[in-house]
């Protein structure tokens, strides 16, 4: 009798350990979670981090070694070779310590004739050399007029690329259901999907179209206790929240923290009592606008159409291409300092853009600073 | 020889039922005339009186019943092609997907206009469908309880739990004017819609009735599991006879009722300790609709509200100071 007591015990309590074990199973990361403090002691500012994957980051994010610094005596490469926008001022030893750099960053098995043709370098034929030297005008861009957001650490191409002739994160327009057209059931109202964009949440699955192109605001808080009150009635709706929730869910993936790494969480909205990486961050979704408008976008006809989207729509960026999951990418390592050329914009660049017509920001560099210092930003 | 002894024996916790009354099959009280005749046969179920009563059946369906089903199942059926048909009609996306699918609102743009059946027309039917089987089943265990001679508590109860969920997806969508206010059917997206939801209006960990019906609800899990443990650990005295011992206590009541007062000073009686547990479970979703109601309404930022009436404490400056960059242009 109390031998199959026992026994039932025993399967009762190997079922529940079964049943635990499922349930952490569901959860995808094993307990336990470390939990680092990030703010005053009690209000739940705290990182979490899993200590086992750490190491499995840390080595998938590492910058390559630099190559030894090149001579800048002797005649300049926009005088030797032929057909040089960008990077023209560098001398030939430079010149060729960049572009051999580009080859190990971007395009280590295609090499060189990935983006240039075998016997004529100067040759402008391949899109890939076209997009190529626009790329490294956005680079500079990015270090010269975003160091609120990249600091002094500054990107390269390696930052997006790592050895990938396209960035392994890039985002395009998502494909819609298959029975769109005259469909009176089954509106998906642009979210209700399992989607990787917005972390597998059922939140809006493209937050980037209206944040990261567009211009839409992203604030949905309002400065006044009651409503109806204060100068303007504040009409965002719970909808606008949720699609701002899918971008600061696509960000903290992205950039693998949590909320309170920039946000004070009982008061979303709040800036002084923030974490200043806020401020970082806040500069991050306007760089990003500002790359896929401005270098994205017009390259547009210049890709083939098999390294577009299903809407025709060019490969953009978003805060995965360079953070791939990790705050600082690449941990923070300042590669770009072992290139000073791409520190910022090449002189020769401003007349010889040849997408100057269509990327007037970066035709002149300079200009745009002024003009958004002296306009203020409506409040987004 | 020496007995082996467990060191825990569930048997001897009362935990689970051991012992299972069967007597013959009946169909209860008969009926007056213009009520339904009862469904079905009584059958005995011998795992279900592991847990319950063995005896499944006869179940009375009445015109409230059947339209409450008739409501319900369209509801269900609208809902679930809906989903169907937003994973092109595949069966197998509508398992995996399952609980990311939903059938949403309409878009803000429509307010509180009649939107196309593609663009949340459906959601509307549904709504209406839905509320309406509700209030049916609702009305039915009003009547039951009625024709049983019983209170209605049950039904009460019930509409307190309809009222949060016409809050939520009727009243207050009607108050800020826009259907897109209200809840999606659907398991994570009706989730998000309340972080959402928080989210937008300044967090609803600061929202006063919110904090009640957090209150009522965690009380009543308490409640419930103290009430439990009580009468299960008098049930060897016979403590599972609490009706009679309202009126004729008993040493069952006595031990429950000297333990409570031994260990919190206080004790709820037999009759006292229903009305705790059912006003704890209505005042759960009762306040808590309030709270939803007041939120976009009322109130646009709930935590601003509370710094405003001093219900939150402000903490030490941690951070260095960040300045708001909208304020002073986009580039450095």
């Amino acid at each position: 009798m109390s031998r199959n007591l026992s026994l039932k015990q025993s399967g009762l309590r190997l079922l529940a350990a079964g049943l635990a074990a499922m349930a952490l199973i569901g959860c995808g990361e094993r307990p336990p979670i470390e939990t680092k403090q990030l703010g005053y002691r009690g209000t739940g500012m705290e990182q979490n981090v899993n200590p086992r994957r750490e190491a499995e980051k840390l080595a998938a994010n590492q910058a390559p070694v630099a190559a030894d610094e090149a001579s800048a005596d002797g005649p300049k490469a926009g005088q030797v070779y032929q057909n040089v926008k960008v990077l023209g001022d560098l001398s030939v030893a430079q010149f060729s310590r960049h572009m051999n750099a580009i080859t190990q960053w971007v395009s280590p098995t295609e090499g060189c004739s990935y983006c240039h043709v075998g016997n004529n370098f100067a040759d402008d034929s391949k899109y890939t050399k076209i997009v190529a030297r626009r790329m490294i005008q956005m680079t500079q861009t990015v270090n010269q007029d975003w160091t609120k957001h990249v600091a002094g650490t500054g990107v390269t191409c390696y930052t997006c690329h790592r050895g990938k002739p396209v960035p392994e994160y890039v985002w395009y327009k998502p494909a819609d259901r298959k029975y769109t057209e005259n469909s009176i059931m089954g509106d998906l109202a642009g979210q209700n999907y399992a989607s990787t964009s917005v972390g597998l949440s059922s939140l809006p699955f493209d937050p980037f179209t209206p944040y990261l192109l567009q211009d839409k605001p992203i604030r949905v808080n309002g400065n006044e206790a009651l409503r109806f009150t204060g100068d303007a009635a504040n009409n965002k709706s719970t909808k606008q929240a949720e699609h701002t929730y899918a971008l600061m869910i696509h960000m903290s993936q992205g950039l693998g923290v949590n909320c309170t790494t920039c946000h004070n969480t009982r008061n979303w909205q709040e800036w002084t009592n923030a974490p200043p990486q806020r401020v970082t961050a806040w500069y991050g979704i306007r760089m990003a606008r500002e790359l896929n408008n401005t270098f994205m976008l017009p390259l547009t006809d210049t890709f083939p159409a098999n390294r577009k989207g299903v809407h025709g729509d060019v490969a953009k960026v978003n805060c995965l291409t360079c953070h791939q999951g990790v705050q600082k990418p690449l941990y923070g390592a300042a590669m770009a300092k072992a290139y000073p050329e791409l520190l910022k914009t090449s002189p020769a660049a401003a007349a010889a853009s040849p997408l100057a017509t269509t990327a007037p920001e970066a035709a002149a560099p300079g200009t745009s600073v002024n003009a958004a210092a002296a306009k203020p930003v409506a409040l987004k | 020889m020496a007995q082996f002894k467990p060191l825990f024996s569930l048997e001897n916790q009362n935990l689970l039922t051991a012992v299972q009354p069967v007597g013959p099959l009946h169909d209860g009280p008969s009926l007056p005339s213009g009520d339904w005749r009862r469904t079905g046969k009584p059958l005995l179920f011998h795992l279900l009186g592991r847990i319950g009563n063995a005896q499944i059946g006869p179940i009375y369906l009445g015109g409230l019943g059947v339209a409450s089903l008739v409501f319900g199942t369209l509801a269900f059926n609208i809902i679930g092609f809906n989903m169907l048909a937003s994973v092109d009609w595949s069966p197998m996306q509508l398992i995996r997907q399952l609980f990311w699918l939903a059938l949403e609102p309409p878009p803000p743009s429509f307010g509180l206009n009649i939107p196309p059946l593609a663009q949340g027309g459906w959601w509307l039917i549904t709504g209406f469908l839905l509320t309406s089987s509700l209030l049916l089943w609702c009305a039915r265990t009003y009547r039951r309880a009625r024709q049983l001679g019983l209170g209605t508590h049950v039904a009460w109860a019930y509409l307190a739990a309809i009222w949060l969920y016409l809050v939520c997806g009727f009243f207050r969508p009607i108050m800020m004017g826009s259907w897109s206010e209200a809840v999606p059917f659907g398991i994570f997206p009706h989730l998000d819609w309340v972080s959402a939801l928080s989210l937008r209006y300044g967090n609803l960990f600061y929202n006063p009735f919110h904090a009640l019906s957090i209150v009522f609800l965690y009380g009543s899990v308490l409640l419930f599991a103290m009430h439990a443990a009580t009468i299960l650990a008098v049930g060897r005295y016979g403590g599972e006879r609490e009706i009679e011992q309202i009126v004729d206590r008993g040493t069952a009541s006595e031990r429950a009722a000297l333990f409570w007062r031994w260990t919190m000073g206080f004790n709820a009686s037999m009759e006292s300790i229903h009305r705790w547990a059912w006003w704890f479970a209505v005042l759960t979703p009762l306040v808590g609709g309030i709270g939803i109601l007041l939120t976009g309404t009322v109130v646009d930022n709930w935590y601003l509200w509370s710094m405003k009436h001093d219900v939150v404490p402000s903490y030490p400056q941690v951070y260095p100071i960040s300045i708001d960059p909208a304020l002073l242009g986009a580039k450095p």
